[in-house]
């Protein structure tokens, strides 16, 4: 690219952000927090239920998760969890339930293409790199956590 | 021969190609927009009972298609060819229609451009004596063009301010040299231009440079100003894209004034929240053949130009990091 052509890009790319309206950062942050607030204390509730049933705390997380991941698959179902996250914005999607809504909604987007090459396929089409790079992060984070406390050896 | 082109771009129809007819179909958002009362047919289920949206688009097409044709006498035998595009990959909308109708086809892909860079390849084609009937047509729809270019519909996505909202419809228009209606004078098909836009959340700001340009090289080529014009309409660039056309036509000496409306900026209402505005095939197609030719019945308006907007943007090429480039076309429309 030639000295010209960046110059214009530089310049049109200023018009540009003098032209977009400012993200309103301090209602995104309030109904982010108020979002993901009501989710996690509905996820405290639902562990507090089961702590009543489950003899041991590995058990009742593992319900309670399995538990919020169902209520997330079952709100994308009802079309309410897209409506969730235009408003409440990070404060739905960082919960386990907007991690169930990602798989959820593309399973229900790419089953119009079968269930083989279409749903089975490109369920993970945007819960994929989550479940690449957490798995990858966990593995390195627990490796050096083993080395340093030397439970490794 | 030479004397059909005008300056460096334009070409000036001796023959005044006429749209003799024009048909319009959308769906329940667009029918509760500020382009409501302007469109033909409207429909309260977007999926028009379909069991997908692609289906429903190439639905709606059709039916455009078929409504344009019962305005005049003609027959799918009258019509030489038909010139369709829309958004999807390959075009299928377009393509399944063609299937259906029997006609000829050219297939054309101007993204959101698509309803002139086909008006005018057929004033072309008529004017050329090389048909007496062409039927244009485009379509676009919300749910098909979602999935294809961003995310899941069910996605807890927020939209950002400004994402454009793609509209769910079709146009279609008959252009002949035989009969009456509005006459397409002029065509200036435009250049790509590419000013560095990488977000795909800013397809007005991608856009805006090729229309200005545009608009810039028709004055030049046909030596007219805006107020040779009663309404210079664009089609898609929304409130942001509006804006910065605004001000680059400005920086090259034009003031458009009242003259200028945007479709995109226009469509929908506030409270519809659309973002930054409608976008898609539809969204011009429908501002061209809805409003701009039922207004012209009405004697509202005598000679527009309308220029429409494409972004010239695929999910591949933007993973790949390139930068989106823009396309528009314009016709004069006189009547």
């Amino acid at each position: 690219m030639d000295k010209a052509q960046q110059d214009q890009n530089a310049k049109y790319q200023q018009m540009v952000k003098e032209a977009t309206p400012k993200p309103e950062h301090r209602k995104n942050i309030v109904l982010a927090f108020l979002t993901g607030g009501i989710i996690c204390t509905i996820g405290q509730a639902v562990f507090n239920l089961f702590s009543k049933i489950e003899p041991t705390r590995m058990e009742t997380t593992g319900t309670t998760q399995a538990t919020m991941i169902a209520l997330g698959a079952i709100a994308t179902g009802l079309g309410f969890y897209d409506w969730l996250a235009e408003h409440g914005g990070m404060g739905a999607a960082i919960p386990i339930t907007g991690f169930s809504n990602t798989v959820t909604a593309a399973a229900m987007e790419f089953k119009r293409e079968g269930y083989i090459l279409g749903m089975g396929a490109k369920m993970f089409v945007v819960a994929g790199p989550v479940l690449v790079y957490g798995i990858l992060s966990s593995f390195i984070i627990s490796f050096f956590w083993a080395v340093l406390t030397g439970t490794l050896l | 021969m030479t004397q059909k082109r005008q300056g460096l771009q334009t070409i000036s129809f001796d023959q005044s190609p006429r749209i003799i007819s024009s048909a319009t179909i959308a769906g329940p958002k667009e029918a509760s927009s500020n382009l409501g009362s302007y469109i033909d047919r409207l429909v309260t289920d977007s999926m028009v009972g379909e069991q997908t949206p692609e289906k429903a688009e190439r639905k709606l097409l059709y039916q455009a298609c078929q409504d344009a044709l019962a305005k005049t006498k003609l027959t799918e035998k009258d019509i030489h060819l038909f010139i369709g595009g829309d958004l999807l990959n390959q075009i299928i909308s377009s393509s399944y229609s063609a299937r259906d109708l029997g006609i000829p086809f050219l297939g054309i892909y101007g993204a959101c451009s698509s309803i002139v860079e086909g008006l005018g390849i057929g004033a072309l084609i008529v004017d050329g004596s090389y048909a007496n009937a062409v039927l244009v047509a485009t379509s676009s729809h919300y749910q098909a063009s979602e999935r294809q270019f961003r995310y899941p519909i069910e996605l807890n996505i927020q939209h950002k301010s400004s994402n454009q909202w793609t509209v769910t419809g079709a146009a279609a228009a008959v252009v002949s040299n035989q009969g009456e209606g509005p006459r397409i004078t002029k065509a200036t098909f435009g250049r790509v231009l590419d000013y560095g836009i990488k977000s795909p959340n800013d397809m007005g700001a991608a856009m805006a440079p090729a229309a200005a340009d545009t608009l810039c090289r028709h004055f030049q080529d046909t030596n007219t100003s805006p107020g040779d014009y009663d309404l210079i309409l664009t089609g898609d660039l929304g409130s942001i894209g509006q804006k910065l056309f605004v001000r680059l036509v400005k920086e090259a000496g034009h003031t458009l004034g009242t003259k200028h409306m945007d479709v995109g900026a226009y469509i929908y209402k506030p409270e519809q929240g659309a973002g930054a505005g409608g976008s898609g095939c539809a969204c011009s197609a429908l501002g061209i053949l809805g409003y701009v030719i039922k207004e012209m019945y009405q004697g509202r308006y005598h000679r527009i130009l309308a220029i429409a907007t494409g972004a010239l943007f695929s999910p591949v090429s933007y993973q790949q990091g390139d930068s989106i480039a823009g396309i528009a076309h314009g016709i004069v429309i006189e009547g």
